[in-house]
């Protein structure tokens, strides 16, 4: 067999940003001990709310499911550790900036007893896809990238079409960012066998490992990793330092030079994409029964005293995890998880780290800031726009809020990377007017959505109203025609027996124009 | 602890608008120079002036508008566009034409259509056509470049600037002594009367490729263009499609016919064609946005210069081909947006 050739495809624009990296790679990978107290919000992924299985006092033993999938998009949550259920309650989410959502919080017994090893699994060869996929939802696994939508949901909607590979995504080209490049360094093994189980899982042949330039560590770990496993459905691809390179459909578009339809997904061109971590969480829940109650997440930044990566165990609160890497600085006054292109800036550190906290990231005060100018059109913006989007147009509809030219000039395409704003002379906050405009063309959408499914209702039912009474009247024409054709003896006994029903009827008659010849006496 | 809620990038812009203004005056230093060592101080009384119109004018509007003059004047665009305006105009001007041309490009088209970035037309171009129309004999006042073998009188700094203040020259000076044809002029007039594009290069105001002086100061434009290109101020659409949209034309014309028209090379290096491709075209507000847009926008700029120097009344045709093409930059918008990704390639959009 020959193996396919694939260009390499370009990015338009994108930047090259100062990389902050080596302050957190400094120092090997740590782990933090389990924290006295674990919280755990029941919304780790894109989907519903997960439905609590334990209640408040109850005992738990780590890798145990404590809340279940809600919906089709859901994903299980697992105890990080043994000890007890305090409450469920609200607490500050990442995910919500700080404002409270419903979380499962549980005091640590100090033993971080682990549940029983089921002796006998299965080898994930002897599983079928199908049901490979399903055994990984069980692990509770999700996009560990910061987008956590489930793997296990992601493999199925992707292999319902024509699939031709896997991409694993170790570029994490966010400055700062950096718990990606230190898995493959420490963790190689698990990620390339990760990826094994995923190829198994969607059934494909192909299997491209893509990291960026700027990482030689990580590139030569994973392949010697790649060298031990001697699998050659899987190859290394180095690609660019380049922000966005790592965004999903960026990098489809670098490793394969295919563009990814607009409202489409990777999997409309046959790739399906999984971040390094989500292939080492898939490893460790398959091979070794270790659902996915721990991470390695970077915490880094001038406002932190000794930034690094770290190994935490889900749910453990940012205080704590600041207060293992040395503290605060007294330049601490922005906390943001993600990077610092479209990390989600926090109100508070009792936020837990969730599935998708890849980076803690402390950054001074943002320096006095001259006055937003008016656009002068010099266009940096467009010609860095990975999309190829005209940033200085849709600010211009965005004053004049026009959603007809907003949608027409690709609004809904803007990936919010961010890097018009960097560029801009006149200091406008071009990618949060965006966020603000696609959300309220979503809002008007499900309002549209709504009204439409309103009428429908209301009109099926109108429908459905004039056809009961429609045969209702038939019958009635029917019996009458009936009674008439049998003579009165027969008229008193379709009486007699109408005057049963009656009763039984009543409600449904409130609709019914017939209701003024009530046949009650 | 607590903290505050920011939203993303967190990473703040480097650049600015100040920023640019300044690297595009910083980049006029040399080509300036140039002109004040071939053709006076006049150049350096006709930026003051244009300044002081410009800067007064904007700060006047933006007082009528309701806002605070700072808040236009610390961009620097208005003295961007008023050194752009006396480099436009000839080293011998008075200033109240001076003065009417800076009032007009900030009052009229600058604020009148909203202020910095809401301009349809360039502001100092419009202010040179109405001072080139209302003032036609102050704008033939060329002088003679200082060379050593050219028997002109010159004024000194001081007969300048009383010139200037005044509108009056030294008593023992004569317009017929101290000015002269701009190279454009000679050229337009001499083929005019039926010399051969030869004979008029061989008159002693003539250089290697334009004007002497002219084509130096020529040479200075385009190193602060360039420079302005390196540090990405400007990017090179314009400047090139100016270039194609003059050249191609004087090219084919030149080889079919040497004798009565001017060679490429003196179309580049005079009147404003190096000023217009670098510093005028290039004004971003103006300009059509896209990269496409700006190839095809400054073609059409070098195409009516040159239609204008062959056809048109005027020797130079600048001002009006920026003009006109501002007027088509809508259009030229809505037709070249680049495709968006994910779009395909049949999609308009």
């Amino acid at each position: 067999m020959t193996a396919p050739t694939y260009d390499l495809g370009t990015l338009h624009g994108g930047l090259r940003l100062d990389p902050h990296k080596t302050e957190s790679t400094a120092a090997r990978l740590q782990q933090m001990p389990v924290p006295a107290q674990l919280v755990l919000p029941l919304t780790q992924h894109v989907g519903e709310p997960a439905q609590p299985l334990v209640g408040a006092g109850d005992v738990v033993l780590k890798g145990q499911p404590i809340a279940a999938a809600g919906t089709a998009l859901g994903a299980p949550v697992h105890a990080p550790t043994s000890g007890r259920v305090l409450a469920i309650e609200p607490w500050p989410v990442s995910r919500r900036h700080g404002d409270p959502a419903p979380a499962i919080v549980i005091e640590s017994d100090g033993l971080d007893q682990a549940m029983p090893i089921i002796p006998g699994a299965l080898s994930y060869q002897e599983y079928s896809p199908e049901a490979l996929r399903a055994h990984i939802l069980d692990g509770g696994i999700v996009g560990l990238g910061g987008a956590v939508f489930p793997t296990a949901q992601k493999l199925a909607q992707a292999v319902s079409g024509p699939l031709d590979m896997l991409i694993l995504n170790g570029v994490e080209c966010e400055p700062y960012i950096s718990c990606d490049d230190m898995l493959m360094r420490e963790h190689a093994d698990r990620v390339v066998s990760g990826a094994r189980i995923l190829l198994h899982a969607i059934d494909v042949e192909r299997c491209f490992i893509a990291v960026e330039s700027d990482k030689p560590e990580a590139l030569l770990a994973m392949a010697e990793a790649l060298g031990r496993a001697a699998d050659e459905r899987l190859i290394l691809k180095q690609v660019p330092t380049i922000y966005p390179s790592g965004g999903e459909d960026q990098l489809v578009q670098l490793v394969t030079n295919r563009e990814v339809p607009t409202g489409g997904l990777p999997s409309d061109v046959g790739c399906v994409v999984q971040n390094v971590g989500t292939a080492a969480a898939v490893d460790d829940w398959v091979s070794r029964q270790e659902p996915l109650i721990s991470r390695v997440t970077t915490i880094t930044g001038p406002g932190i005293a000794q930034p690094m990566n770290v190994e935490v165990r889900i749910g453990t609160r940012v205080a704590d995890l600041a207060a293992f890497a040395g503290g605060y600085t007294d330049q601490a006054a922005q906390l943001i998880i993600g990077g610092a292109m479209t990390g989600k800036s926090m109100s508070t550190d009792e936020v837990p780290i969730v599935k998708a906290s890849n980076c803690i990231l402390l950054l001074p005060a943002p320096p006095p800031q001259g006055p937003e100018l008016p656009c002068i059109r010099c266009g940096d913006c467009a010609s860095v726009c990975p999309v190829r989007l005209l940033p200085q147009q849709l600010h211009w509809y965005y004053a004049a809020d026009d959603e007809a030219q907003l949608r027409e000039h690709g609004l809904l395409d803007c990936i919010e990377c961010g890097c018009c704003d960097l560029v801009c002379p006149s200091a406008i906050p071009l990618t949060a007017s965006f966020r603000r405009a696609k959300g309220r063309i979503r809002e008007l959408e499900d309002e549209k959505a709504r009204a439409a499914r309103a009428r429908r209702r209301f009109e099926n039912r109108q429908q459905r109203l004039a056809t009961e009474r429609e045969e209702r009247n038939a019958e009635l024409r029917r019996q009458k025609d009936n009674a008439k054709r049998a003579g009165p003896d027969a008229i008193a006994e379709i009486m007699q027996r109408k005057q049963r029903t009656t009763d039984d009827r009543k409600d449904d008659l409130d609709d019914d124009p017939n209701d003024n010849r009530d046949p009650k006496p | 602890m607590k903290f505050e809620r920011r939203e993303a990038p967190y990473i703040r812009p480097a650049n600015s608008v100040s920023l640019v203004m300044l690297q595009v005056l910083v980049a006029l230093v040399p080509a300036v120079a140039a002109h004040v060592w071939f053709f006076g101080a006049g150049i350096l009384y006709n930026i003051v002036v244009a300044v002081i119109f410009c800067a007064g004018a904007e700060a006047l509007v933006m007082r009528a508008r309701g806002r605070a003059p700072a808040e236009a004047l610390a961009d620097g665009s208005a003295i961007v566009a008023a050194v752009l305006l006396a480099f436009a105009l000839p080293s011998l001007t008075p200033w109240w034409v001076t003065a009417t041309g800076a009032v007009f490009a900030m009052v009229v088209a600058k604020h009148l259509y909203g202020g910095l970035g809401y301009n349809l037309f360039n502001p100092a171009m419009a202010g040179y056509v109405v001072i080139l129309i209302a003032f036609p004999a102050d704008m033939a006042l060329w002088v003679a470049p200082r060379m050593g073998d050219l028997d002109y009188q010159h004024l000194n700094a001081l007969q300048t600037l009383w010139f200037t203040l005044s509108g009056e020259l030294p008593s023992a000076m004569s317009f017929d002594t101290v000015s002269r044809a701009t190279p454009l002029d000679l050229m337009k007039t001499g083929l005019a009367g039926m010399q051969t594009a030869a004979e008029i290069r061989a008159e002693p105001l003539m250089g290697d490729f334009g004007g002497r002086g002219w084509e130096w100061i020529g040479n200075f434009i385009a190193i602060g263009g360039i420079g302005l290109m390196l540090r990405k101020v400007i990017r090179w659409h314009i400047p090139v499609g100016v270039g194609i949209g003059l050249l191609v034309p004087a090219t084919i014309m030149y080889m079919i016919d040497a004798g009565s028209h001017a060679s490429p090379g003196f179309h580049l290096f005079s009147g404003a064609t190096l000023l217009c491709a670098f510093f005028i075209a290039t004004d971003p507000v103006s300009a059509a946005t896209s990269t496409t847009g700006r190839l095809i926008y400054g073609i059409g700029i070098g195409l009516l210069i040159y239609a204008i120097r062959r056809f048109g009344a005027y020797a130079d045709g600048v001002a009006f081909a920026v003009l006109t093409m501002n007027m088509l930059v809508p259009l030229i918008d809505r037709y070249t947006r680049p495709p968006i990704v994910g779009h395909g390639p049949e999609q308009p959009g």
